[in-house]
């Protein structure tokens, strides 16, 4: 069975990945100081999604899963894209 | 517990799996029969409670004024009642108990997929359940909101809204840990050579509800502990003085709880799925647009939320698209439904409580689909909008609907779940006066709501009185049904005459099983199952 196999990183890969969310966090602080007006919000939503991608991505594994896994991730981000972009669609126009 | 078993391996009520005696071998059990029972039996003992509170608030609309509560105790029962009914009753009555009983029968395994998940859900379920019935009882007295909790009123209000919110915070954890539980258990435990279009439309039902119960009940979660945020730490999010937005709340609680309508219909819409050819004697039609159907419905609804908040000040943009995706989501009920009748049309039937209660289900649901189409059309919503006609909407989807599929679902699995049978005559005519009492109880709210009566209040205006009095008159009728179908089940379990594996002659795997099945649900290869609605050769053992 496939998803019994447990894939382990290397830790040049950890180390990677855990310099890359801690200079993101570093960004998101910065940007927050910045008023960017309208893409206030896209940027911070923006800098989550890239954070949580590495996380889901290297530390939970999903890089090394097979697709049917990676199908049913996406498919929760599209639904929870579409559910902020309905919403904000309601903010927009208002 | 009388049970019997057409089989010499013992039933799940004399194997727990365990040494453990007594009560422990339930509530510790792993056995997703047991659990599915004990959710039944939860489920029911709340839905009993839902029950007397909702006569209470029929018996004060009797008459204009008080009748025979002040309005602060109205507020804070109609409040109880939605949050019973809701989290606690409806949401889990079908997939946490019937779908933990028979899904991985349907699926032909031993058990689900995380059996000691499920039994963690199965506690918090219980402690969620416990929590609500303490916020009773502490606090400030119970919450007066309303089962929707709308900001910025609660917020404020100084009852005991802390407890009931964590309480559903911790209800929607079991709903998501049960869903992730019929996913990975449909996924990874068919048994071999079952493959996807083998699978009972049930088990459809249940994979599309599962998703749903994971993908949005977080949502749910999250909103709700924003409500603690803002009245503990006063945060501000939904409070305009400090910035934030009301809207934004409504937002979210609909995000959730408009998919979770379709939690709760999904699994009765499988049930009724289940029965129908049985007792039509006809393999189902349309197999594959039903299944479908399923998750259309599941997607489609979870992108029409919004259609709760026409009147809520948000765009008209907004309003425009929510209302044309509404209309979107009649496609696929439509389907099922034609596809029921389609079965039905030249089968060979015969009329049992089962099929009445089904049949049931298809007339109610489509009066409470068909006015939902008036409520999802922004025009007619501005006027109809929290009236009593919402609320007999809602009652006709909501009991009409998923009420009636579990009852439906109690009387056609009861002989396979206790190896007995009840009355069948007597379940009938509950049947019979259920369907009187509903009709009679219901019914008349569209019209009183169509001429304005508001919903939750306590008060209204002399003409409205008549439909109020008969609308409580049915609730009486109702309650006589729903006394005679509870005692004729009890009578059934503990004196019922004893039935053997497949008293309907269904042909889904369960029917291949001893009434009551053994701990790991077979005792023999169902070596001549040809597919869930292939009735060739499938005989009645009664």
């Amino acid at each position: 069975m496939e998803h019994n196999k447990h894939h382990i990183m290397s830790v040049k890969t950890a180390t990677l990945v855990l310099a890359m969310l801690l200079f993101l966090t570093f960004v998101t602080v910065a940007v927050s100081r910045i008023d960017l007006g309208y893409l206030n919000v896209i940027v911070a939503l923006a800098l989550a999604t890239t954070k949580s991608l590495f996380v889901i991505l290297f530390f939970m594994h999903l890089k090394y899963e097979n697709k049917m896994l990676k199908l049913f991730v996406f498919i929760c981000f599209l639904i929870l894209a579409i559910f902020i972009g309905m919403t904000f669609f309601d903010v927009a126009y208002r | 517990m009388q049970n019997q078993t057409s089989s010499p391996i013992p039933s799940f009520f004399e194997d727990s799996g365990s040494d453990r005696k007594g009560i422990l071998s339930w509530i510790l059990s792993t056995d997703h029969k047991r659990i599915g029972l004990m959710y039944l039996y939860m489920v029911l003992g709340m839905f009993i409670i839902g029950v007397c509170l909702g006569l209470a608030i029929r018996l004060e609309l009797f008459t204009p004024g008080k009748t025979i509560m002040e309005a602060q105790t109205y507020n804070a029962v109609f409040t109880l009642h939605g949050v019973i009914m809701i989290f606690i009753v409806v949401i889990p009555s079908i997939p946490a108990a019937f779908g933990n009983i028979i899904l991985p029968i349907h699926l032909g395994a031993e058990d689900v997929a995380f059996p000691r998940l499920n039994l963690f859900s199965w506690w918090l379920y219980m402690i969620g359940t416990g929590l609500a019935l303490l916020s009773l009882f502490t606090g400030n007295g119970p919450p007066d909101t309303g089962w929707t909790f709308y900001v910025p009123f609660s917020e404020f209000t100084t009852t005991n809204v802390n407890t009931a919110v964590f309480a559903v915070f911790i209800l929607g954890f079991s709903s998501i840990l049960t869903g992730l539980n019929f996913i990975t258990t449909i996924h990874r435990l068919r048994a071999p050579g079952l493959k996807w279009k083998q699978l009972s439309l049930f088990s459809w039902s249940l994979y599309a509800t599962a998703w749903i119960q994971v993908l949005a009940t977080p949502i749910l979660g999250i909103t709700v502990l924003l409500i603690l945020a803002e009245r503990v730490l006063g945060v501000g999010l939904f409070d305009p003085n400090k910035g934030g937005d009301p809207i934004l709340y409504q937002h979210l609680f609909w995000i959730y709880s408009h998919p979770a309508v379709y939690i709760m219909v999904l699994p009765a819409m499988g049930v009724v799925s289940e029965i129908i050819p049985v007792f039509a004697r006809k393999p189902i039609f349309g197999y594959k647009a039903i299944a479908v159907s399923s998750i259309m419905i599941a997607f489609a609804g979870s992108l029409v939320w919004a259609h709760h908040m026409f009147t809520s000040g948000m765009s008209d943009t907004a309003v425009l698209i929510f209302s044309l995706l509404t209309f979107i989501v009649a496609i696929p009920s439509a389907i099922k439904v034609f596809n029921w009748i389609a079965t039905l049309y030249k089968g060979s039937i015969f009329i049992e409580p089962p099929l009445l209660y089904a049949l049931g289900f298809i007339f109610l649901f489509s009066i409470g689909g068909l006015t939902g189409l008036v409520l999802g059309s922004a025009g007619t919503d501005i006027h109809v909008h929290d009236t009593y006609f919402v609320v007999s909407h809602f009652h006709y989807v909501i009991f009409g609907g998923t009420g009636f599929g579990l009852f439906g679902a109690m009387h056609f699995w009861f002989p396979k779940i206790y190896g007995r049978m009840y009355n069948k005559n007597v379940a009938t005519t509950a049947w019979a006066i259920l369907m009187i009492g509903f009709n009679l109880l219901y019914f008349p709210l569209f019209i009183i709501g169509l001429q304005g009566m508001p919903r939750r209040y306590y008060d209204y205006l002399p003409e409205y009185t008549l439909g109020h009095q008969i609308s409580t008159v049915g609730s009486w009728i109702l309650a006589v049904g729903l006394i005679i179908m509870f005692v004729n089940l009890y009578n059934g379990m503990k004196s019922g005459k004893k039935v053997g594996r497949n008293p309907w002659g269904g042909a889904t795997l369960e029917w291949y099983t001893p009434s009551p099945p053994p701990l790991l649900n077979f005792d023999k290869e169902p070596d001549t199952f040809k597919g869930p609605y292939s009735f060739k050769g499938v005989e009645r053992d009664e």
